[in-house]
């Protein structure tokens, strides 16, 4: 099994619905054992949760190792942390995949710390290379290189995990692309049996509330807002595809909301929701201060304004006086460019 | 509900690098980091952990243990959390502690607060500023075969051996109950933690650990010797605890760069453009070499 070098991903799913993050982590993973020659396993986790497996399967796994069982119909750190271990224990997975949502980042840590293996947090970007150790002056080949920025963002940080596997590595949602699925896949489904202990189900939940939005602005690594200078929702859609090609979020100034091109659970800003994307693009957005106030602290502001003086352009790292309805279309031109 | 019992509580903190106030004097114009120019400060979140801690104390009574992990400079954030009413502090520092990743020091944490002895309640920040990985505090509760209460809001109860506890995330809320001993890290919005007391500062202006006695005895030649001013301070419980890896009997081979797997490949730094702007020209060569520089930048995939 050891030299197989199989990646996994840990499936989030709640209420059966698998998590955005999973799904792109499939594409990447995929990617990955594709590269190494080895196989993509899926590790998914709940109860009567049976009938997703399939859908995994149709998104790149070769072999789903589902734990369906009552005990794990809600996500709690133990149970599932036993799931996992157990099963990193007995079948030693090369790389593991996890989503870095409120659940990874509760749940890769716990794990990362039984298997003593090394975790890096919110990768933006993992390839394949090789790696001489300063340790032992050894070169290691095929190593998954982990790629997140660090100190606030200053810097880009390259992290390896040489010597004890698997390699574990968090990631954030919308940083990967999603793959289309093919419900043509063939893949296992192997059923696994959980071996909980009695210290397990130390915690136990009393009641739980989820606020049912579909717009995760706070977690987007992309976010494409449009304002005022929005002048129609033709206009508003182009946003809206900029955001797809990214795999961003699309926000909004208030502008933009009164107008009713998009519903208020958008707004960034002040009054809205405060954002710290790695990219941020305003097109149309004069930059009021209370806009300001809610995506200044962006890692990098693309500004998109036909007015030269607008304050945006204050703190955009990159200017661009010019009309949206043309900017935008060319952006999208060149993003899928690139991805061909 | 409660049962009249009181609680201790030790508070995991860390000194941290104020990255979200970097300036363009901490990354200099060759992309390199001025680490002199960044102060150094309490973990925000860790902040909240503390408070967390002094309200349980306030409501049940107990003790409030600190330990914070770090070079000896670290010692501020242990006199700050002083003032504000712990009771005790430590300062875990060793040179083998050096290049520790996240599984290193939840070792060495783990290691420490099994020489501590007994504890109903760990409290640690969500997250550090300078590295945001949320890890170290879930695998030090691994390690110490405690469970954990990730993303703390609100502790609702105390009954005995058990918390009830509120957690906040971005998609809603979850009350949980949780047998004790057990580990919770604190949002920022659970809490606006308290200001220093003006009566503690005074108190515990003076608190320092055996590593600072040089620099104190250059402040106050009226010590004379390190062993008087030690007096000085045992006498007033002033002495702050030092522990290192002996100390606390650590597996070497567990601690520092040894013990981490994780390594630095390399490390690439984002120069900031100081204030000023770059201009994109609005056509399609500016706008496919903005893109190019994104994609080299790890911005966009």
């Amino acid at each position: 099994m050891t030299d197989q070098r199989n990646v996994w991903v840990f499936i989030e799913q709640e209420e059966g619905v698998i998590a955005d993050v999973s799904l792109e982590l499939l594409g990447k993973g995929r990617d990955l054992a594709n590269r190494l020659g080895s196989e993509l396993w899926a590790v998914l986790g709940g109860h009567r949760v049976e009938e997703l497996a399939e859908r995994v399967i149709h998104y790149g796994a070769d072999r789903v190792l589902l734990a369906d069982h009552p005990e794990l119909e809600l996500y709690r750190t133990l149970p599932y942390a036993r799931v996992a271990i157990d099963l990193i224990r007995a079948r030693q997975p090369y790389i593991f995949l996890v989503g870095a949502s409120p659940i990874g980042r509760d749940f890769a840590p716990r794990v990362a710390s039984a298997v003593r293996a090394g975790l890096t947090a919110d990768c933006t970007d993992l390839q394949i290379g090789a790696y001489t150790s300063k340790k032992d002056n050894q070169t290691h080949q095929d190593l998954l290189l982990q790629i997140r920025p660090a100190f606030g963002g200053n810097l880009i940080a390259t992290i390896v995990n040489p010597h004890m596997h698997p390699q574990m590595a968090t990631v954030r949602s919308g940083v990967m692309r999603q793959p289309e699925p093919d419900s043509s896949r063939q893949g296992v489904v192997e059923k696994i049996e959980p071996a909980f202990e009695k210290g397990d189900f130390a915690l136990q939940i009393l009641s739980r509330e989820t606020r049912q939005s579909t717009v995760n602005l706070k977690d987007a690594a992309t976010i494409v807002s449009g304002g005022g200078g929005v002048t129609s929702p033709e206009e508003f859609q182009l946003l809206q595809d900029l955001a797809h090609v990214l795999g961003g979020e699309v926000g909004a100034s208030r502008a933009a909301v009164d107008a009713g091109y998009i519903s208020r659970e958008h707004q960034v800003g002040q009054t809205g929701t405060t954002v710290r994307p790695r990219l941020y693009i305003a097109a149309g957005i004069s930059g009021a201060v209370q806009h300001r106030a809610g995506m200044d602290e962006s890692h990098k502001i693309i500004a998109i304004n036909t007015d030269p003086n607008a304050p945006i352009f204050d703190i955009a790292h990159y200017k661009i006086v010019g009309d949206l309805k043309e900017v935008v279309p060319m952006i999208i031109e060149a993003l899928r460019e690139k991805a061909k | 509900m409660s049962s009249g019992r009181s609680y201790h509580s030790v508070v995991l903190v860390k000194q941290v690098p104020d990255t979200h106030h970097i300036t363009g004097e901490v990354m200099k114009k060759d992309g390199t980091m001025n680490r002199g120019a960044l102060p150094a400060i309490f973990n925000p979140e860790d902040l909240n952990a503390l408070e967390m801690a002094l309200q349980v104390k306030d409501k049940y009574g107990g003790q409030v243990t600190v330990i914070t992990m770090g070079p000896p400079k670290a010692a501020e954030v242990l006199r700050e959390s002083l003032y504000r009413g712990a009771d005790r502090v430590i300062l875990l520092t060793d040179k083998k502690f050096a290049g520790a990743d996240t599984l290193a020091t939840s070792y060495a944490l783990s290691c420490a607060i099994q020489k501590l002895g007994d504890y109903d309640l760990m409290f640690a920040g969500r997250q550090a500023i300078d590295g945001d990985t949320a890890q170290v505090g879930p695998q030090t509760a691994e390690k110490l075969g405690i469970p954990q209460i990730t993303y703390a809001e609100l502790i609702l109860d105390l009954d005995g051996d058990e918390v009830v506890a509120q957690r906040a995330f971005e998609m809603g809320t979850e009350i949980v109950k949780c047998k004790l001993p057990c580990l919770l890290t604190v949002v920022g919005s659970a809490n606006r933690p308290r200001p220093a007391s003006a009566r503690r500062r005074i108190e515990y202006k003076l608190a320092a650990t055996p590593l600072e006695y040089k620099s104190l005895l250059k402040q106050w030649p009226e010590f004379e010797t390190e062993a008087a001013l030690e007096d000085y301070l045992t006498v007033r419980n002033l002495k702050i605890e030092v522990w290192t890896a002996a100390d606390v009997e650590a597996d070497e081979g567990k601690l520092g760069l040894a013990g981490s797997p994780t390594q630095v490949y390399k490390v690439n730094f984002v120069v900031l453009e100081s204030t000023d702007n770059k201009e994109i020209q609005a056509n399609r060569e500016g706008i496919k070499a903005l893109i190019e520089e994104l994609v080299q930048e790890y911005i966009v995939g």
